[in-house]
């Protein structure tokens, strides 16, 4: 099984590449631009994010509201920022694949003669609101900020959330916003995908006519800092409006797609995904002392971090929570995985992959797909080798990444503890500075 | 599925021969004719149990998904026994006949399935989606769930200590107080006043007997409709089906729980939260059952209204004020008259604002400021011209079924919901509103901090705020 497509380079840099599946008389337009909030600086935090939401406010063709014209086709549409890269797509019926086209070209090429304060302090407006309903308002939202602040040196371009600080958004001006997108938003450093009921050669000469004309941008060096290992372990807290107290225990890891980041991957479920992971059977099932844990392998361009976090029964310190941690982190580390959790590992990766080729489109759909495998490794066909990743992790490469990167020594672990609770934290912890 | 029906895409006109494609930016170019899409066929059968077994074929991807609905939910919950229901679904996967609940979910993970259930007033369902090389082992499995569940003492106190902890912990998610207290002002004693998570009290009280009398009286064939949707063949699911529900008999049909009356809620209240940077809200009151003559009406008002990001409350809320991420209405269509409500969070400053400005966009759509021919236009065409996106994916299909099989809706429904929703005028859209919308009794729920919104409450003119004690629904 794979994602068959043809990919085009354009005169100006930018990547069109096609899928065809009439399946269902809709097309997926998923356009990637290569810049996240790891292209921000320090001062200016949250900038990748908010400019996402100035792409939805028109352009100099159509300067007015993104949506109704293509709802009033049938779409549906919607865009997302990361540390890594930002996304837009639209579902359309096959027959609105040219507005869809004619929209992200105006806004690709022509959005800044149509930007404008009152949009820019409206949409700013609307992203406190986002940031205080996703993380100051709900509990242990702030958790993230003070997980990467301590897992990454401040100048490190993972050291900020993607929603930025609240006192970077009030900073920020148009007149940054204008050469944020100059410097980024340009078809160079650009990948779309067409991908459903669609005749190929037709959509690609609908893209050329409307995205070719667009002049390339400077190039876009990539951010590469030198990598910072943990040399300690940082224990920090936050008291927070909670009942009931949580650990996070974070260490770095590989970045997307390098050696080391699926046989974590796979580390991360076996420890604690589900009901039969080693985790949730011993501090859910068998010893009680946790409500809820979970582990996953964050993999990003520049480096990975794993992450587990667990949620402490009424009655229980985070401490006896971090002792079952570590001990079953250093079983897994001695004996590695059994025959069977590695075999389960692999069907479920296979059914997994195979579960997200049902949909063209949306987030996480054969097109999204097929942008981040060009966009990270500049070979979308690179489906099947994505698979043979986890296919090919031996329980003896899972132990040996698990004794390479979960260190308890060199780690960041992060209490959560309902206000005034202190002593449900783990000894010696430090409040950490977020809000 | 209507993948086969021919033709070339409408957008495109000359396959294969490249063309000079000529660009105008000046307007925006006119989607050409829709392509056709015909609407998955059913194909129909009932095992001797009284199970509905229902099949769609849909091979595109080698992955099957099913989905067991039962007619019965949280509404069935019995008196003082709030969250017996979703207790009940809780438990079926905890174990069956000889294997334990980790050997049950170790199964699952040989076959790389995914198993959910979801529960909401009128109804359960279980769900499992395979690759389609494991299509009898993983009906095998959801029989084994449905039918055979071990219900065991030692895991109920495990599960259900862990949904007391939930509960606690959602003592501190603003969204979900406001829909525990909402529906409660809005419901009281009626079986919709209660959402499907129950108490802290009734989960207390809550014994394994309980649980083995609902699974009996609940959970048996005739409430049950077995959907499969997948590369699979109708004969091959139903004899698949019959052996894998082998002996799971009795039960009766008929109707879930009866209604009841409504309380009439004050039209202000508060459940504190100090310090909140936003207030959540909920404003609204009990609406329109499924069976309303004016569902695809209303439908239609509610894209207008509030039911699409362009939709007037959002358009004014976020696009305009910017006091929230974002804000929408819907009614709820359940089997007995289901709630109408707006939700949203704002910034703790704008609360009384957007409490006002809410409530006059409510009022206007009745009469006042009209839904006008664009605005209508507009909103039936998000909700049809991209209808058939809807059934993508077996997992989309499998519970668009589902729902026929809920609210008794014919084959034909989503054939016919189309033209149904474009044959809506706007003078039909003002009737329903004004019929099914009513100002006066909207009731209006803030969780937010009361100290920095107390002045502003008392300027709405809704009398005084009722302050509701988290004992009311926690």
């Amino acid at each position: 099984m794979t994602i068959s497509f043809t990919k085009h380079r354009l005169e100006n840099g930018l990547d069109v590449l096609l899928h065809e599946d009439h399946g269902c008389p809709i097309v997926a337009v998923n356009l990637w631009y290569h810049v996240g909030s790891k292209n921000e600086r320090p001062g200016r935090t949250g900038f990748a994010h908010l400019f996402e939401h100035l792409m939805f406010e028109g352009s100099a063709h159509h300067d007015k509201g993104y949506f109704p014209p293509l709802q009033g086709a049938g779409a549906s549409l919607n865009g997302s920022t990361n540390a890594d890269r930002t996304n837009y797509w639209e579902v359309v019926p096959s027959n609105a694949l040219e507005l869809a086209l004619w929209m992200e070209s105006d806004r690709m090429g022509y959005l800044l003669p149509a930007l404008t304060e009152a949009k820019f302090s409206n949409q700013r407006d609307v992203v406190l609101n986002e940031r205080r309903q996703n993380y100051e308002n709900r509990p242990y939202g702030l958790a993230p900020m003070a997980m990467v602040g301590a897992l990454f040196p401040p100048d490190h371009p993972y050291h900020w959330t993607t929603i930025g600080e609240i006192a970077d958004l009030h900073a920020a001006k148009l007149d940054e916003v204008r050469r944020f997108f100059s410097t980024y938003y340009h078809p160079a450093n650009a990948s779309l995908v067409l991908a459903g009921d669609i005749n190929p050669d037709d959509a690609l000469d609908l893209a050329r006519a409307y995205f070719e004309p667009l002049p390339p941008g400077p190039a876009v060096a990539p951010v590469r800092p030198e990598p910072v290992p943990l040399t300690a372990e940082t224990r920090l807290l936050i008291e927070d409006r909670v009942e009931l107290p949580r650990l996070y225990v974070s260490w770095l890891t590989p970045p997307m797609f390098a050696d080391g980041d699926a046989a974590l991957d796979l580390a991360a479920d076996i420890l604690a995904n589900g009901k039969t992971s080693r985790l949730y059977r011993r501090m859910v099932f068998d010893e009680r002392i946790a409500t809820d844990v979970s582990a996953v392998q964050n993999s990003r361009e520049i480096g990975g971090f794993l992450q587990v976090a667990a949620t402490a029964a009424p009655g229980h310190v985070l401490a006896e929570l971090d002792k079952v941690v570590v001990d079953e982190i250093a079983r897994l580390a001695a004996d590695g995985p059994t025959a069977d959790e590695i075999d389960r590992g692999r069907v479920q990766t296979e059914a997994q992959f195979m579960f997200r080729l049902q949909t063209v489109g949306g987030f996480g759909g054969k097109s999204d797909q097929l942008n981040a495998y060009n966009t990270f490794v500049g070979d979308p066909s690179f489906f099947e080798r994505d698979l043979e990743r986890y296919g090919s992790v031996t329980t003896e490469a899972l132990q040996a990444e698990v004794q390479r990167y979960l260190n308890h020594l060199c780690r960041v672990a992060l209490s959560v503890v309902p206000r005034g609770r202190r002593d449900l934290a783990l000894p010696d912890s430090v409040p950490a500075d977020v809000s | 599925m209507g993948g086969d029906g021919g033709g070339v895409p409408a957008a495109i006109e000359n396959g294969g021969v490249p063309r000079a494609v000529k660009i105008d930016r000046s307007k925006l170019p006119e989607p050409g004719a829709s392509r056709p899409f015909r609407f998955p066929s059913i194909d129909k059968s009932a095992l001797s149990s009284g199970l509905r077994v229902w099949t769609v074929g849909h091979p595109a991807i080698p992955v099957v998904t099913f989905i067991l609905l039962l007619r019965r939910g949280s509404a069935d919950d019995p008196p003082d026994q709030d969250g017996l229901a979703a207790m009940t679904l809780d438990m079926l996967d905890e174990g069956s006949g000889g294997r334990s609940a980790i050997e049950m979910h170790e199964a699952l993970g040989r076959l790389g399935a995914r198993l959910d259930s979801d529960i909401g007033s009128d109804a359960m369902l279980l769900g499992i989606t395979a690759l389609s090389r494991f299509t009898d082992p993983a009906l095998a499995i959801l029989a084994d769930i449905t039918a055979r569940p071990s219900l065991a003492q030692d895991d109920f106190e495990r599960v259900r200590q862990l949904r007391l902890h939930r509960l606690k912990q959602l003592r501190d998610v603003p969204g979900a107080v406001a829909d525990r207290a909402f529906v409660r002002l809005l419901y009281g004693d009626h079986p919709y006043g209660h959402t499907s998570l129950g108490n802290e009290h009734t989960l207390g009280q809550m014994t394994l007997d309980h649980v083995r009398a609902f699974h009996r009286a609940a959970i048996c064939p005739p409430q049950a409709t077995l959907v499969a949707v997948g590369d699979c063949d109708h004969d091959a699911i139903v004899r698949l089906a019959a052996a894998a529900f082998e002996g799971w008999e009795g039960g009766v049909a008929g109707e879930g729980a009866a209604g009841g009356t409504f309380p009439r809620p004050a039209r202000l209240n508060v459940v504190p939260r100090a310090g909140a940077p936003q207030s959540e809200l909920r404003i609204g009151h009990v609406a329109a059952p499924r069976d309303t003559p004016d569902y695809h009406a209303l439908v239609a008002a509610n894209a207008v209204l509030g039911g699409q990001f362009v939709s007037r409350i959002n358009q004014n809320l976020r696009e305009d004020k910017g006091f929230t991420y974002g804000a929408y209405t819907a009614f709820e269509f359940r089997r007995l008259p289901g709630p109408f409500a707006l939700h949203c969070s704002v910034q703790t400053a704008a609360t009384g604002r957007a409490i006002q400005e809410s409530l006059s966009e409510i009022a206007a759509i009745r009469g006042p400021r009209p839904a006008t021919y664009e605005e209508l236009a507009l909103g039936v065409a998000g909700l049809t011209r991209g209808y058939a996106r809807n059934f993508e994916t077996a997992e989309q299909v499998a519970r668009a079924v589902a729902q026929l099989a809920l609210y008794d809706l014919p084959d034909d429904y989503f054939a016919e919901f189309v033209p149904r929703v474009e044959r809506v005028t706007v003078d039909e859209v003002t009737a329903v509103a004004s019929r099914h919308l009513d100002p006066d009794r909207l009731t209006t729920l803030v969780v937010g901090d009361l100290e920095q919104i107390a002045g502003d409450l008392a300027d709405l003119g809704l009398g005084e705020p009722v302050i509701l004690s988290t004992e009311m629904f926690c």
